[in-house]
């Protein structure tokens, strides 16, 4: 009788949510015909919560990499997006492209922020976003802070466009938490989760920090950029201090600290948490931001580890897989 | 005192923070095979030393070679990559990880030669180590023992050539201290260079083949396990007694 090694990365859990996320997507991709154009819109908005939050997570809950400045990218890429179109390039080309060009600005971003550590990364990350807003309010197409607007996407039938935007949205998310989802599985994922627990610790097994934490800098910078260039395809007006402000990052924390950080499941149970109180209650106008701080001090006292925190130790195994469980069964 | 064939070389490090000088030009050459003890008063500059050689800390003055290659600019991971492995005086679990992924972590990233099968390599760490039970409880469960068991683990899976323990006999019974001594013998055995800083001085004794007394920043004695122990100025600085 010999003894073998028997690893199990995901169960009945995961299968059950893997089934949830396909019906999702198949109700999502559906929209169009059943809810119509504005349907699509707030389809496209949830998709770009699901896209903020996925990635703010990533980069503080995996990476503890903790940025109040994201919107570096989420502005830029909308930005990108109104030059490239405004340049004759086909608007969802224009979009593409941005989503490309947001890599790279999170690329080069990182050859010198990941140096900072903690509050001055932080800060540094708020001070390059506040730079390229003020950069992006010079360029005399935006006007200031009058802003412009995605004209070429009024070359498409209004259904067209909603649909288009909405289906893209949908292959951007999913590639992006595919994205994460093997990265987070493959050897390199447990090692960002090791540096996020102890640098240091981390350094002395041979973990190259600064390398890991630019994989998981420049996946999350391509997923905000992604939700920008969306959301700017979504709302056709770019007005710079609408892409560049502070309550973006403001969303992106509520999100993720009422879902639960450090796991993909809380990021996106924030995400969907944030749309169905901004759908009932963004009417409410300053009451609803008073609201959403309520809900986030309610979790901060209550609930600190989110609602996954509570939800994930309750169901038998991981929903969204990506650590291991061995054992030795004798065969 | 130098050894024939040094895997691990100090040549003349020091380190200041400011004015204070916390190390002293210290000069000494790790053999192949050997497993040194480094002993000394608390403040002697025991972990600035293993700091400096690991490069989590950059000397001021003097240089370190591990297997004949300068490294005193190569940081942590690099000369982790190289052979040099090591624990901490407080363990560093990764909290939010299993003891198994803490592990394989390891086994994935700290080799220059990937394991032709990290899975197995982790799991046979960590049965050695004895920590298999409990591969699949997160770092956070775990008491001080199993901590510093899952330390040790951790830098044996790296593969090291050589291999520094920090203090890693602290608040062990005597019991466990034995098993300790067993298992380092048992890395030894395997070709693995030892080099442990420990204040447990019948842990030394049982293990070591060669004994260096730090006090003040400095090499007071290096030599013969004995010969060091019952060295006057050894007696002084370490054991308290009268001048």
């Amino acid at each position: 009788m010999s003894a073998q090694l028997v690893v199990t990365r995901g169960g009945t859990t995961s299968r059950i949510t893997l089934a949830l996320l396909a019906f999702a997507v198949i109700v999502l991709a559906a929209t169009p015909w059943f809810f119509g154009v504005g349907g699509s819109g707030r389809a496209v908005a949830l998709l770009v919560y699901v896209l903020l939050a996925v990635m703010w997570n990533a980069l503080a809950g995996f990476a503890g990499l903790v940025s109040i400045g994201q919107t570096l990218f989420f502005g830029v890429a909308a930005y990108t997006t109104i030059r490239l179109s405004n340049a004759g390039l086909d608007p969802y080309l224009a979009i593409l492209a941005s989503v490309a060009i947001g890599a790279v600005l999170g690329y080069v971003t990182s050859l010198f922020m990941l140096s900072l550590k903690d509050g001055e990364f932080a800060i540094g990350m708020w001070v390059l976003s506040s730079l390229a807003h003020l950069c992006v309010n010079l360029d005399p197409l935006i006007q200031g802070e009058t802003g412009t607007s995605l004209i070429s996407l009024n070359g498409y039938a209004i259904e067209t466009r909603s649909s288009i935007t909405l289906w893209l949205a949908l292959v951007l998310t999913l590639a992006v938490l595919a994205a994460l989802f093997a990265l987070l599985r493959s050897p390199t994922g447990a090692a960002i989760t090791a540096v996020r627990d102890d640098e240091l610790g981390a350094r002395s097994i041979g973990v190259n920090v600064i390398r890991t934490k630019r994989i998981v800098f420049v996946l999350a910078a391509t997923g905000t950029a992604a939700a920008g260039a969306l959301w700017l395809a979504s709302n056709l007006n770019f007005q710079p201090r609408a892409f560049f402000g502070v309550h973006w990052t403001a969303y992106m924390l509520f999100m993720v600290l009422v879902g639960g950080l450090g796991r993909i499941e809380g990021a996106l149970i924030g995400a969907v948490l944030f749309f169905v109180i901004e759908t009932f209650f963004a009417s409410y106008g300053a009451w609803y931001l008073v609201g959403l701080g309520g809900v986030a001090v309610f979790f901060a006292l209550v609930l600190p580890n989110g609602l996954w925190g509570w939800i994930g130790p309750r169901l038998p195994g991981e929903a969204i897989p990506t650590g291991y469980i061995i054992n030795k069964s004798k065969t | 005192m130098s050894a024939p064939n040094p895997v691990l070389r100090s040549d003349g490090i020091s380190m200041s923070f400011g004015s204070f000088n916390v190390l002293s030009d210290i000069s000494v050459s790790v053999g192949t095979g050997e497993i040194v003890g480094v002993l000394g008063p608390n403040g002697a500059g025991k972990t600035t030393f293993m700091n400096l050689l690991t490069g989590a800390l950059a000397p001021t003055a003097g240089r370190v070679e591990l297997l004949g290659r300068d490294v005193t600019r190569l940081d942590t991971a690099g000369r982790c990559h190289l052979g040099l492995g090591r624990t901490h005086q407080v363990p560093r679990p990764f909290l939010g990880m299993t003891v198994f992924e803490n592990v394989l972590v390891a086994v994935t990233q700290g080799r220059d030669v990937p394991a032709a099968d990290p899975i197995a390599t982790a799991w046979d760490v960590l049965d050695q180590t004895g920590l298999a039970e409990v591969a699949n409880r997160r770092g956070e469960t775990l008491g001080l023992l199993d901590r510093k068991r899952l330390e040790l683990s951790r830098a044996l899976a790296t593969d090291p050539k050589v291999l520094l323990l920090d203090e890693i006999g602290g608040g062990l019974t005597d019991v466990e201290g034995d098993a300790l001594v067993a298992l380092i013998l048992k890395i030894h055995d395997r070709g693995v260079t030892i080099i442990w800083i420990e204040h447990i001085m019948r842990l030394l004794m049982q293990t070591c083949t060669r004994l260096i007394c730090m006090a003040e920043g400095r090499v007071l004695a290096d030599g013969e396990p004995k010969d060091v122990v019952e060295s006057e100025a050894v007696q002084v600085a370490y054991f308290g007694a009268a001048a």
